[in-house]
């Protein structure tokens, strides 16, 4: 079912979570450390031509411009209280300002135990990773020691059903689908229903990709989240709105659209191990704080690890931390 | 969410009208706003910078300092001068012996499986070539079978190799394919790759090695940020890109992306994907796209979209026809628009396709409060005023005002804003008529 793989954070030495989204994150140019440390010999303060630097390098990293002016006018407030000398210093200060700007919302996502199934719908734009992170949301919970089922309710996309089988297969969790074309929402009640009857503690169900100014498809988005919560027991629990980090500022609209159509409990954000940095989770931090739960970084079982703010901080600008 | 960049122009500059000159700081204020709309439209920035560096001569040129509107006027500038990088329309031909091959790269969920689906489509309908489509991708799940589905559901042939397992012996045996079934285009799909991730970088350099493909598209999704410019040098580092194709380019994404991927690569721009189905893809048009990228909106796309939704045809039809002559846009064309696109997709189809002047500067929820109250004053117009709002003087405003609930300057808004659009499509007649399914289901 699998072909080979590819490369995989899977098969590097065995780092921590941490070390490894550092390294990956590392790769190719870091967006700031490099630069910042060049920039900002010892000795020199931090004046507004650093700032501007910095705000230079924010800007590269998708930060977008409102986020980007709220850290800079941070740091230079706290410059004018305060000397900061140095590259260290500046770093350290940064990686303050941003650590507390994501500190709120790094709430880790919590099987409710007392709800069987408890109940997962992972909804997104079109490709931004919902089926590969269902795949290893269900490797996570199986270690975890809960039982798993999948819900396969993209009815519409080619081989999307085939695809989260695949999946099922590889964690050896079953797959509930029906055929292409069926109704989602359909499914998505089956599949509860089949899950209640087997008493599995976890049910991941995956939604087709659809853009949040698409209104009809946000309506059929809304059906299936009505449809499961007339089952009762509050379902679903958790809303996952997966977002990829390579998107830049329309990431914003996708938060903002999706949460007004189903309320939206959290986010994963995808594809860290490329050269995109994700910067545009500070201006979502600032502006709808919703808990961001996890991050993608690859496309195997085992890239997924739990969103942590000092710790995305530290991976973003090196080891300044 | 994204304030229309002539409406910010115009707050720092038209304050400074008939000055007769601008002094440098007036211009670092207007090239500073230019500045943030780009960014906004995720223009990477060294590619802002550099654009900003181009349009800096011309703002303060005459045409700038003579203009009544030194806002708008920049605006100009700064749209023609996008325009021009983004480059003239270049006819997608494949000259090569047959087979032809038409090799698509890019990241993760760009697009490729549906774009190559959608090209196969469209080279045989519109060049009436025998067409092939091929899947290189084994490593997702379910890649292969994507393809194939989508292949049977268009009607071409796909290439099935038995036995070859790697990425390099699917293409060869496609080739084989290919020319056993005497095949005049062969589409081969990849797996998505990150730039950074050198074996598979290697992969598709041997591919291309491999296949000496006719045309190498680079497919790039319209919502990607600043990571489009990096992406994009490094692909094209390995593998020497003919084209790009936008995907996704159906929702609100202003799509800055396709200005780095252009300026970077210099690969032609050349098809914009609109929607999940084969058909939806579009041919690149530069003047749409600048609009796009500035926030401008897209008026003649909007009611090209209501004709095709087969929704009130015969009224969206007439209208078409008008606006192409250029004139006799009435406000009650304008209404009649707003109830259609209400039930085409709404406020967020309809802000995507208007400037944002009309649809609304707030934030969506708050746009369709905004629509409503422009509708609810061209419902208290009388139909003569619809027609020719030129005759809506001081005291038929305030009775206007007070039989929508809304004020005399709201109305006043109202009217300057439908006539700067009107002014618009008499500036679009003709150019950039393509259809646009944009806001509509798939
Ligand atoms: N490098 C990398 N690739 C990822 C990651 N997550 C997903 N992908 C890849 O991104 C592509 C799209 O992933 P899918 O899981 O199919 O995305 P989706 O959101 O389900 O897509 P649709 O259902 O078509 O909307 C696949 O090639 C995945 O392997 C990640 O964290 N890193
Ligand atoms: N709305 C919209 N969706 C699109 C468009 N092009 C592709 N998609 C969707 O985007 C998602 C990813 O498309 P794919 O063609 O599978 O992308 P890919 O690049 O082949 O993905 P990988 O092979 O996993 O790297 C699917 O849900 C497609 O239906 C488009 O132009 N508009
Ligand atoms: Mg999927
Ligand atoms: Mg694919």
């Amino acid at each position: 079912m699998f072909g080979p793989r590819k490369k995989s954070a899977d098969e590097q030495p065995k780092l921590g979570f941490v070390a490894r989204l550092r390294a990956q994150l590392n790769q190719g140019d870091s967006f700031l450390t490099r630069d910042v440390r060049e920039l900002i010999p010892a000795g020199r303060p931090l004046d507004e031509e650093l700032l501007e630097e910095l705000e230079t390098r924010l800007l590269l990293a998708d930060c977008g411009v409102d986020a980007t002016r709220h850290i800079i006018d941070a740091l230079r407030k706290q410059a004018r209280k305060e000397r900061i000398v140095g590259a260290d210093a500046a770093l350290a200060a940064l990686h303050k300002i941003l650590t507390e700007m994501l500190e709120p919302v790094s709430v880790p996502l919590e099987v409710d135990a007392t709800q069987h199934p408890f109940v997962v719908l992972v909804v997104g734009v079109n490709g931004t990773g919902k089926t590969t992170t269902i795949g290893k949301l269900a490797a996570r919970f199986r270690a975890g020691g809960h039982s798993v089922m999948l819900a396969a309710a993209d009815t519409f996309r080619a081989a999307a059903i085939e695809q989260l089988v695949a999946w099922g297969e590889r964690n050896q969790v079953p797959v509930t689908a029906q055929a292409h074309g069926a109704d989602p929402a359909a499914v998505a009640f089956d599949a509860l229903e089949a899950a209640r009857a087997r008493g599995i503690e976890v049910l991941l169900v995956d939604t087709a990709g659809r853009l949040q100014t698409k209104q009809n498809l946000m309506e059929e988005l809304k059906k299936v989240h009505r449809v499961l919560g007339k089952s009762g027991a509050g379902a679903p629990h958790e809303v996952l709105l997966v977002l990829d980090a390579t998107s830049g500022q329309n990431a914003l609209s996708q938060v903002e659209l999706f949460n007004e159509a189903v309320p939206v409990t959290g986010l994963v954000l995808t594809k860290l191990d490329g050269t995109a940095k994700g910067g545009v989770i500070f201006a979502l931090a600032d502006r709808c704080g919703i808990p961001i739960r996890f991050v993608g970084v690859g496309e195997q079982a085992g890239d997924l690890g739990e969103f942590n703010a000092p710790e995305f901080v530290a991976a973003l600008l090196g080891d300044a931390g | 969410m994204f304030e229309n960049l002539t409406n910010r122009l115009s707050r720092v500059l038209d304050g400074l009208r008939g000055r007769g000159r601008l002094t440098e700081d007036d211009v670092r204020g207007a090239l500073r706003e230019v500045r943030m709309a780009l960014l906004e439209a995720d223009v990477a920035l060294p590619v802002v910078k550099d654009f900003i560096e181009r349009v800096r001569a011309r703002a303060t040129g005459a045409e700038v300092l003579q203009s009544l509107t030194p806002g708008q006027a920049v605006v100009g500038i700064v749209h023609r001068e996008l325009v021009a990088i983004l480059g003239a329309p270049v006819p997608f031909e494949l000259r090569a012996r047959p087979p032809a091959v038409v090799l698509l790269a890019g990241l993760q969920g760009a697009g490729k499986t549906t774009s190559a689906a959608k090209l196969a489509r469209w080279i045989r309908d519109t060049q009436k070539k025998r067409v092939m489509l091929a899947s290189t991708d084994v490593y997702r799940p379910a890649a292969i079978q994507q393809l194939e589905k989508l292949a049977a559901e268009i009607d071409v042939p796909f290439s099935a190799p038995q036995g070859a397992e790697s990425a390099l012996a699917r293409a060869a045996a496609a080739l084989e394919d290919a020319r056993n079934h005497s095949i005049e285009v062969l589409i081969v799909d990849t797996a998505g790759r990150l730039a950074v991730d050198e074996a598979m970088m290697d992969e598709v350099a041997a591919l291309h090695q491999r296949l000496e493909p006719a045309a190498t598209l680079f497919v790039v999704d319209a919502m990607t940020g600043q990571d489009a410019a990096r992406t994009a040098r490094a692909f094209h580092e390995r593998l020497p890109l003919t084209g790009v194709v936008l995907t996704k380019a159906d929702g609100d994404a202003r799509g800055g992306a396709a200005l780095s991927v252009r300026e970077v690569t210099g690969a032609p721009l050349l098809f914009l994907g609109v929607g999940e189905r084969t058909g939806a893809l579009e041919a690149f048009d530069p003047e749409r796209l600048a609009r796009r990228i500035l926030g401008m909106g897209d008026i003649v796309g909007l009611v090209e979209a209501a004709q095709s939704a087969e929704i009130d045809q015969g009224a969206a039809a007439d209208l078409a026809q008008r606006l192409k002559a250029g004139d006799g846009f009435t406000l009650a064309d304008f209404r009649a628009q707003m109830q259609q696109m209400q039930k085409l997709g709404g406020i967020g189809a309809l802000k995507d396709a208007l400037p944002a002047k009309l649809a609304g500067k707030a934030d969506l929820a708050g746009g369709d409060r905004t629509l409503r109250r422009l509708g609810g004053i061209i419902d208290s117009m009388t139909p003569a005023e619809r027609r020719h709002p030129e005759l809506i003087k001081a005291s038929r405003k305030r009775r206007i005002a007070a039989g929508s609930g809304t004020t005399v300057q709201e109305v006043n808004r109202l009217l300057k804003q439908f006539a700067e659009s009107r002014k618009m499509m008499k500036k679009l007649k003709g150019g950039g008529m393509a259809r646009l399914m944009r806001g509509l289901g798939r």
